[in-house]
């Protein structure tokens, strides 16, 4: 006990010594930078570093799409590119019916505009409602409510490829739900041959894989409405149903816009898992849009870049829909 | 009262368990088995053998069948227990198999040979937690190196992301500068557009600056989130100018103004944002995908998707190799879940 006690100051000791080091240290260095540049211009010195990395890898690279949607050409360098005027643009949009597919020139564009839709409907359904009654119950004077609240939220800390491997394990054709099925007397289930079972599964292990958040969130809503609110309510005669739609919803309501939106954008985004998990198969049942533009950038043999830009900043401009729906949220949120 | 209705109030306080305290912790229960059962599966099912993992239906629990030496035999024997014809059972261990036959000896009697039909014999199982899979796996799979890249990333990534985070923030929230509303605006305005939909031109950027297969390309690109400016600005709002007066006062230059008052002041959004970059960082797996090709820079989550795709049958050694990735981010989930549940809880941001 004595040992280790002396120990840990031993090591308090040597990190306030190194700390303090590294602050005097740094101090002299930057206490002479302000002497030669001003105080005025310490701002410039501190947004610096950040804006460097912002500015080369963030906003570049987003000047540089634009370019690349306007030009043809299989090159990857932007210079040997030549200018096509909005003719990536046609190529996307050359169909008889954007309803169907089949009759579109980049009919995998549209098939995974469609899925991705037909993703983003259900799985932000199923995960809102599913995240506001396990916010619900949590909220409720349960015991252990620690443990649980960890147990939702901890899919949420794996990776995409873990969540994948996981559930391509439970799922596969010997696997452990085919198992219980068959024990209870039916036939296995082809889930991730079959095009509507795959569609039905990636939605289940996204939501699986990010409820959780939703629901601290959606959480942190709740504890947030005054207790006294409900007293006053159940003082002048209101029962419990009462107080739920005329006090939680109405209160819940600011912080489940901004989940709503926040999951719409990531829906929207959907990849990595699915790409790990599926693939995009079988066939292209669960083909979406950022897979789209990462096949015709990366993986497909005659790659697209023209087409794949294009493709990104229409669906950049949806996002961008999203994000200001979020700010408007955020900002009815604190009133 | 409907107790459907009940079950989505708020307040129960009741001292007796009701039906609606009851269908709560139903739902609790279904609910930590599907969010952590598929885990446990995986667990469970790393310890099995490539035969036990290929039986279907599946059993919970690793089993091995007992084996016994015995002298004259090189290799152990495997144990059965043999039904006779005259319904008394005996353990017998199997010497060899011959079509429908085997050939078996008493281990009490090692000298006389018994032959049994094979449907007559049921081997002796127990439940075992083997770790050949792990041992196996970690031949092929280098799961030493990959930790450390990955820890080295996670690491100098969220160190990178705090510093240049913070001081950015520190001048937006503190100073009044020509060309701070334009800063923060371009910012914000890339929030909107994820490094998904970007992913070519990026590449371009960091083939060209040479950080392909290094891992700087994936450390120092995705440093200067704007989640992590916007969040820290926020907080470093909230912290009251005058402190920064009297320290001018006395002498304090910017810089000390920053690291001896701000940073400390800041700590709990500091703290939420070290979570998030962790979170993030460890999972990366896309942007490594595209930046690493070289298997010695692999970070965990790459080495993990090009293993299953080397041995995409070898399932044993997959969930071993999964376990064995998952496991570092449990242990640090455990350790500080709460602190991770509320302070996520209360920024909201991801």
């Amino acid at each position: 006990m004595q040992k280790t006690l002396k120990i840990k100051s031993f090591f308090e000791g040597v990190s306030k010594g190194i700390s303090t080091f590294i602050v005097s240290a740094t101090d002299l260095l930057f206490g002479t930078l302000q002497k030669l540049i001003g105080v005025k211009r310490m701002p410039y010195f501190f947004v610096l570093p950040n804006l460097l990395i912002f500015g080369i890898f963030i906003l570049y690279p987003v000047l540089l799409n634009f370019v690349y949607a306007f030009t043809g050409g299989p090159s990857f360098f932007p210079n040997e590119r030549p200018f096509v005027g909005m003719a990536n643009f046609e190529r996307l949009f050359a169909c008889e019916s954007i309803f169907q597919p089949n009759t579109c020139t980049e009919d995998i564009f549209w098939r995974a505009v469609h899925n991705t839709l037909f993703f983003v409907i259900f799985q932000v359904s199923l995960m809102v409602l599913f995240a506001l009654i396990t916010a619900l119950v949590l909220n409720r004077k349960i015991k252990f409510r620690g443990f649980f609240r960890s147990v939702f939220f901890y899919p949420c800390l794996l990776s995409p490829i873990v969540v994948a491997l996981i559930w391509k394990w439970m799922l596969q054709d010997n696997g452990l739900l085919n198992g219980i099925i068959m024990g209870l007397g039916f036939t296995k289930f082809p889930f991730l041959v079959n095009a509507q079972w795959a569609r039905f599964w990636v939605i289940i292990v996204s939501v699986w894989a990010s409820m959780g958040f939703y629901t601290l969130i959606l959480l942190a809503g709740l504890q947030s409405i005054p207790a006294d609110l409900y007293e006053a309510a159940s003082m002048d005669g209101a029962n419990n149903w009462k107080a739920f739609t005329k006090i939680t919803i109405p209160l819940l309501m600011p912080t489940m816009l901004v989940v709503i939106v926040l999951s719409l954008i990531r829906a929207v985004q959907v990849f990595e898992v699915t790409y790990a998990f599926t693939g995009g198969g079988p066939g292209t049942a669960t083909l979406y849009l950022v897979q789209f533009i990462y096949n015709y950038g990366f993986s497909s043999p005659n790659k697209q870049y023209g087409v794949a830009a294009a493709a990104s900043l229409l669906m950049a401009g949806v996002l961008i829909v999203l994000t200001l729906a979020q700010f408007a949220a955020k900002r009815e949120e604190s009133y | 009262m409907n107790p459907i209705l009940e079950f989505f109030t708020r307040k129960s306080g009741r001292k007796k368990l009701s039906l609606s305290d009851l269908l709560s912790y139903l739902y609790l229960l279904m609910g930590v088995i599907f969010m952590f059962g598929p885990v446990l599966w995986v667990v469970l099912s790393s310890f099995k053998t490539p035969l036990e993992i290929a039986k279907f239906p599946p059993r919970i629990f690793p089993y091995r069948q007992q084996t016994v030496s015995l002298e004259g035999y090189e290799e152990e024997l495997p144990l059965f227990t043999v039904t006779s014809d005259d319904g008394t059972t005996r353990q017998l261990a199997q010497i060899r198999r011959i079509g429908l036959e085997a050939q078996m000896i008493d281990p009490l009697e090692p000298n006389v040979i018994i032959k049994v039909p094979i449907d007559k014999r049921v081997p002796i199982e127990k439940i075992s937690f083997n770790l050949e899979n792990y041992i196996t796996g970690a031949s092929r799979f280098n799961f030493g190196r990959y930790l450390l890249n990955s820890v080295i990333v996670t690491l100098f990534a969220t160190l990178l992301t705090l510093l240049v985070n913070s001081m950015a923030a520190f001048a937006l929230s503190k100073y009044k500068f020509r060309g701070r509303q334009t800063i923060f605006l371009v910012m914000i305005s890339t929030l909107m557009v994820p490094l998904s939909v970007v992913l070519v031109p990026i590449f371009l950027v960091v083939t060209s600056v040479g950080w392909n297969n290094n891992l700087l390309g994936i450390i120092v690109p995705v440093a200067a989130t704007p989640t992590g400016v916007f969040l820290l600005r926020q907080y470093m709002l909230t912290i009251p100018n005058e402190l920064m007066d009297s320290a001018r006062i006395d002498g304090a230059s910017e810089w000390r103004i920053y690291s001896q008052i701000i940073l400390p002041l800041a700590k709990p959004a500091l703290a939420v944002l070290t979570i998030f970059s962790v979170m993030w960082r460890w999972n990366d797996f896309l942007w490594p995908l595209i930046v690493i090709s070289r298997s010695e820079l692999f970070t965990l989550q790459v080495g993990l998707a090009s293993f299953q795709g080397e041995l995409n049958v070898q399932w044993n050694l997959i969930l071993a190799m999964t376990v064995l990735t998952l496991l570092p981010i449990t242990l640090v989930f455990a350790l500080l879940q709460r602190h991770i549940t509320t302070g996520i809880a209360t920024t909201g941001l991801k």
